[in-house]
């Protein structure tokens, strides 16, 4: 009994309390959401907002069943849990049901449950206890094997395929940045990123010039005239020989074309780079052959391994494509229901907007669309600044740790639900592409409700057991 | 233990307040400046109207149109839109009774209040002229044009296929449909359904709450436009069909008809049939249910999925195959003895001349030559054992076609049967059998099955002296379309062309020659017929009759297979119905009205409910 009131007394009642809040306040929206004037009650229980009470209450036994246990539990295993995991996501590949055309959710009688909720909490424990187990270090040998760790189950996840879960994992990274990945992967994927929505945006050869001209300007720069000129020298009769080999033998595409050039260019560039020592325009020579392979290997997967609907969500976003009725007009519908609530909202139950069924998924991932009608920019706010306080006070938590694996395991936390709340409240305003991932403790669902309660409350009682032993 | 990095936790602090403020920028922005999108909810009762695409024609071979459309209206009711209105003069309009109209009203509430859902289907054109001119008294109401298919003979139902609504199993896997769209469901409307359905467009308005449209929403911006089907250019010949048709009436049964230098398909009669406007419309699924339940079953194509055992005619695969593999000749003479006799084993025959040889054992249909024949297949010794020989036998149907889907470009074609050597080794262990254990196959009896069309094609074959095209019912896709490239694709079936001169003269014989002779009665004085006759053995009651043909010998223009359940020998109604459907479409009229009068009169109740 005495460790029990300790526990309680450890507990970080201001996480309790706001998750507590986000959860009514998600069940209220969802109510509005699906408000049905034939069945007016709450509680009805064929309907979303009485299934998801039912889905509340489930979850605060979780989290009462989280507490009781013993923290040394999630320690010791942690490898336990990602092995099942990994298993069940297998599993779900064979025997899942097919939704919308990915296969993630086991039925188990008129039940289903997305294994992919699940499997962040395993993946989060199973990384802390990796990086538990190293001294920190942003060498390949600490990155290379965390790398994995957080891959194995995006695999999995992309094989369902649901793309959307598949980017949620991202979120890991910012937890290997905090326990020491360089900075330069990041800005290398950032870089990576940016020529990847800009050959989206202008296509690929007209990207592929700008590399190649931005290369001849930065050899000006740094290399001088005379070297530029004799770089010059051998990329020209490259590109010719490529031209006419690839186009009139061949009959390859002009992109083929250009990689062939600047192959053979680099062939032909190679000795003198050699013989001369030049180190800068190698490293010149190198990015621009990596750039431009790149860019014509994400053009391709982008074409062929994106399915049509992801294709036209991030068109929509970048502006390339507008959708009559489909992509489009949903971000549209969700826009006009937002804008619409102006600075104070029309008022509980009384959005018109977002109880149209054109904006689809309203309950679930565009439940963000019923707080802006209906409680305006100051609701939004609200919202958002729940989710900051929530996120800041796990930092908090976090880093007040004296084990690196409650550390590590409370960034993982942190790190998911800031890129679900980004994203999900990112993609209903068009800051974001549409990516079908839910608002943590606002979104209609079991699944995902009961794997934020996991995350959330397997890192309370960690915290809670702070100041004991684990080992 | 040391922590490095400690001082990384700004940066995500950082990460964290910029994603914040990044989003409530856009929000302040979205909800406070812009002020259009409180506009846009304003008039946001917006109204999407598919424009539904005309579905794509389809013409007969020689350009005579076969199916086209007609304009029918659905009547849509947003819920939520509708107020008090004169429902008395509404339910009068369409002429629903007021528990229709509540049924109908709390289904479309059931669905959404606030999405359209139809109210009434397929309202004819007089009462939609009626509508119109009242329809702004009610509203939430509007009308959608659509497209209904008309026939303009009532013939080729299976053939052509009919249009229903999509299924909610499909719209959740095909982004195209939307609850309420039409979709092929069968014959050519299902196999070539994209080509047909064109592209819907949709228009976007916005509507005031009077139920007026107020213009295009976002200037258009939205809107698409629809793209008609296109149209198609069938093989069928729609007058052979139709006479085919009319032939088989009373019957149960299936002709198929094919050019042989194409593949194409002439004319593919199933019957009975049914009239393929019964399927169109509001009263289709009650007439659905109708022919479904009906004992005859009109909705079974016979001839692209029932499966006989293919009898007498059968004999010609195995005189080609004997042939091919140098175990008999032209000139072998086998002695019958009012049929075969091995061991136990005896396969009766009737009385004719003995013995014979292949041209006047195919004419004359005799059992003990090709029991003798295929007994010389199995057991050539140049194969290491009688299985080895009847794999090789096997290969030689399966080129033909037997034994798997022909790929014809309908849905629901069924493959057949030919027993491969595992089956019998299953039923009589491993290389325990012999060649006498399946001796019925000599003479296309046994554990095989073929249906009509793939009976058809092995007539093909012969009549091109060896190769075939799949057959198929479609010619071109689009006024300029090429047929496509699977059906312009040669099939070699590795019997030489010699080889199939001995077996047609012996067709010929069995048409044109003289006592013994099985099929005379196909015989036409202008033009030189070979067929040859069958019997399906039929173990639920009467023989069915079975008769195979081309014509003419050179040159051929038509190969055609002809079942005609328990009807008894192949001789009796086959063969006159295959020679009447040689003369109409070679010739383009029947001179001998005497066999046409005695095809038509018959009626032959199937009796496969007896025994």
């Amino acid at each position: 009994m005495q460790k029990r009131n300790n526990i309680l007394a450890r507990l970080d009642w201001v996480t309790v309390i706001l998750w507590l809040l986000m959860m009514v306040m998600g069940w209220l929206n969802i109510y509005a959401a699906v408000y049905n004037e034939q069945h007016t009650s709450i509680f009805d229980m064929s309907q979303r907002y009485g299934k998801q009470l039912v889905f509340i209450i489930a979850a605060l036994v979780l989290a009462v069943l989280i507490m009781v246990t013993d923290n040394k539990l999630y320690f010791f295993f942690a490898w336990f849990f990602y092995g099942i995991m990994i298993f069940l996501l297998l599993l779900v590949l064979v025997l899942g049901k097919e939704i919308h055309g990915a296969r993630a959710w086991f039925e188990i009688g008129s039940f289903s449950i997305q294994p992919s909720e699940f499997a962040k909490f395993a993946t989060g424990l199973a990384l802390a206890s990796f990086l538990n187990s190293r001294r920190q270090s942003s060498g390949l040998d600490v990155m290379a094997p965390a790398t994995a760790i957080i891959l194995v189950p995006m695999i999995l996840i992309a094989l369902q395929p649901d793309m959307g879960s598949v980017i949620t994992y991202f979120a890991f990274f910012i937890v290997l940045y905090r326990e020491g990945m360089s900075i330069y992967v990041f800005i290398s994927a950032i870089l990576a990123a940016a020529l990847f929505l800009l050959t989206l945006m202008l296509g690929n050869v007209p990207v592929a010039a700008g590399l190649i001209v931005l290369a001849i300007v930065v050899m000006l720069v740094t290399s001088g005239w005379s070297l530029t000129l004799r770089a010059l020298g051998i990329l020209l009769p490259a590109a010719g020989v490529a031209f006419l080999a690839g186009h009139y033998l061949l009959g390859m595409k002009t992109s083929g074309i250009i990689v062939i050039a600047v192959l053979l260019a680099g062939i032909g560039y190679a000795w003198y780079i050699y013989r001369l020592k030049l180190k800068m325009p190698a490293i010149i020579y190198a990015f621009l052959l990596g750039g431009i392979i790149y860019l014509f290997s994400v053009d391709y997967a982008f074409n062929n391994i994106l399915k049509p609907h992801q294709q036209t969500r991030i068109n929509i976003m970048l502006g390339i494509e507008e959708d009559p009725f489909g992509e489009g007009y949903n971000l549209n519908q969700s826009l006009i229901s937002i804008g619409s609530g102006g600075f104070s909202g029309k008022g509980y139950l009384n959005g018109t907007q977002t109880k149209f069924k054109f904006v689809p998924e309203q309950s679930t991932d565009f439940i963000f669309c019923t707080v802006g009608e209906e409680w305006g920019f100051i609701g939004s706010v609200v919202v958002t600044g729940l989710f900051v306080w929530l996120l800041l006070r796990l930092l908090l938590l976090a880093e007040r740790q004296r084990t690196t694996f409650v550390r590590t395991y409370g960034y993982g936390v942190v790190a998911l639900f800031l890129v679900h709340f980004f994203i999900n409240i990112g993609m209903t305003i068009g800051v974001m592409p549409v990516i079908g991932i839910p608002l943590p403790f606002f979104s209609y669902g079991g699944s995902s409700l009961w794997g934020f309660t996991i995350l959330l409350f397997v890192f309370l009682r960690l915290d809670a057991g702070r100041t004991e032993y684990l080992g | 233990m040391k922590d490095r990095f400690a001082r990384r936790k700004y940066i995500i602090m950082g990460l964290i307040l910029t994603s914040a403020l990044i989003l409530i920028v856009r929000l302040f922005l979205v909800q406070i400046v812009d002020k259009t999108y409180r506009v846009s909810a304003a008039n946001n009762a917006l109204r999407p109207v598919t424009q539904y695409p005309a579905r794509g024609l389809i013409y007969d071979r020689n350009g005579e149109l076969m199916v086209y459309n007609q304009a029918a209206y659905d009547l849509l009711v947003i819920p939520v839109q509708t107020s008090v209105f004169d429902t008395a003069r509404f339910n009068e309009i369409l002429g629903i009774t007021m528990d229709d109209f509540r049924e109908r009203m709390r289904v479309a509430k059931a669905y959404s209040h606030r999405t359209p859902s139809v109210f009434l289907k397929m309202i004819s054109s007089e009462t939609y002229a009626v509508l119109q001119e009242e329809l702004y008294r009610f509203p939430g109401f509007y009308v959608q044009a659509r497209t209904l298919r008309k026939y303009t003979r009532p013939v080729a139902a299976h053939l052509l296929g009919y249009v229903g609504e999509v299924d909610n199993r499909l719209i959740a896997r095909d982004r195209y449909y939307r609850s309420g769209d039409y979709i092929g469901v069968s014959g050519i409307e299902k196999s070539y359904e994209e080509k047909l359905r064109g592209s819907k467009g949709v228009n976007i308005f916005l509507v005031d709450v009077h139920n007026n449209i107020k213009g295009s929403y976002a200037d258009g911006r939205y809107d698409t436009i629809a793209v008609p089907g296109t149209n198609l250019w069938s093989t069928i010949d729609l007058g052979l069909q139709e006479y085919g048709e009319k032939l088989m009436l009373n019957k149960t049964g299936s002709i198929v008809a094919i050019e042989p230098a194409t593949g194409e398909i002439l004319s593919l009669v199933t019957s009975p049939s049914y009239d393929p406007s019964l399927l169109v419309g509001r009263v289709r699924s009650s007439n659905f249910a109708r022919l479904q339940a009906d004992t005859v079953k009109p909705l079974f194509d016979r001839a692209l999925m029932a499966s006989y055992p293919p009898g007498s005619t059968f004999k010609i695969m195995n005189g080609l195959i004997g042939l091919q593999e140098e175990v008999i000749s032209p000139t072998s003479l086998f002695s019958c003895n009012y049929g075969y006799h091995a061991g136990s084993i005896t396969v009766g025959c009737h009385a004719h001349r003995s013995p014979l040889n292949l041209p006047d054992a195919v004419a004359q249909s005799c059992n003990s030559w090709f029991c003798n024949a295929f007994r010389n297949i199995l057991e050539n010794s140049e194969y290491e054992s009688v299985q080895e020989a009847y794999d090789r036998w096997r290969e030689y149907l399966v080129a033909f076609g037997f034994g798997n889907k022909l790929g014809i470009d309908l849905p629901n074609e069924l493959p057949g049967f030919v027993p491969a050597r595992s089956y019998y080794d299953r039923y009589y262990g491993k290389d325990r059998w012999k060649a006498l254990t399946v001796i019925s196959l000599a003479i296309g009896q046994g554990e095989i099955g073929a249906t009509p069309l793939q009976m058809a094609n092995m007539t093909a074959v012969i009549a091109n002296r060896g190769s075939f095209y799949i057959p198929h019912v479609i010619k071109k896709t689009g006024e300029d379309g090429t047929p496509s490239p699977l059906y312009t694709q040669r099939y070699t079936t590795g019997i030489l062309p010699e080889n199939f001169e001995p077996v047609i003269e012996g067709m010929e014989g069995a048409v044109n020659g003289g006592v013994g002779s099985t099929a005379r009665g196909a015989r036409l004085d202008s033009i030189i017929i070979c067929g040859k006759t069958g019997t399906a053995q039929n173990p639920h009651g009467k023989d069915h009759s079975i008769f195979v043909a081309f014509a003419p010998k050179e040159d051929p223009q038509i190969a055609i297979a002809v079942y005609v359940e328990n009807a008894g020998f192949g001789s009796t109604f086959a063969a006159p119905i295959a020679s009447l459907m040689i003369e109409k479409y070679l010739t383009g009229r029947i001179k001998r009205k005497y066999l046409e009068d005695y095809v038509l009169r018959v009626v032959i109740t199937p009796d496969a409910e007896e025994e």
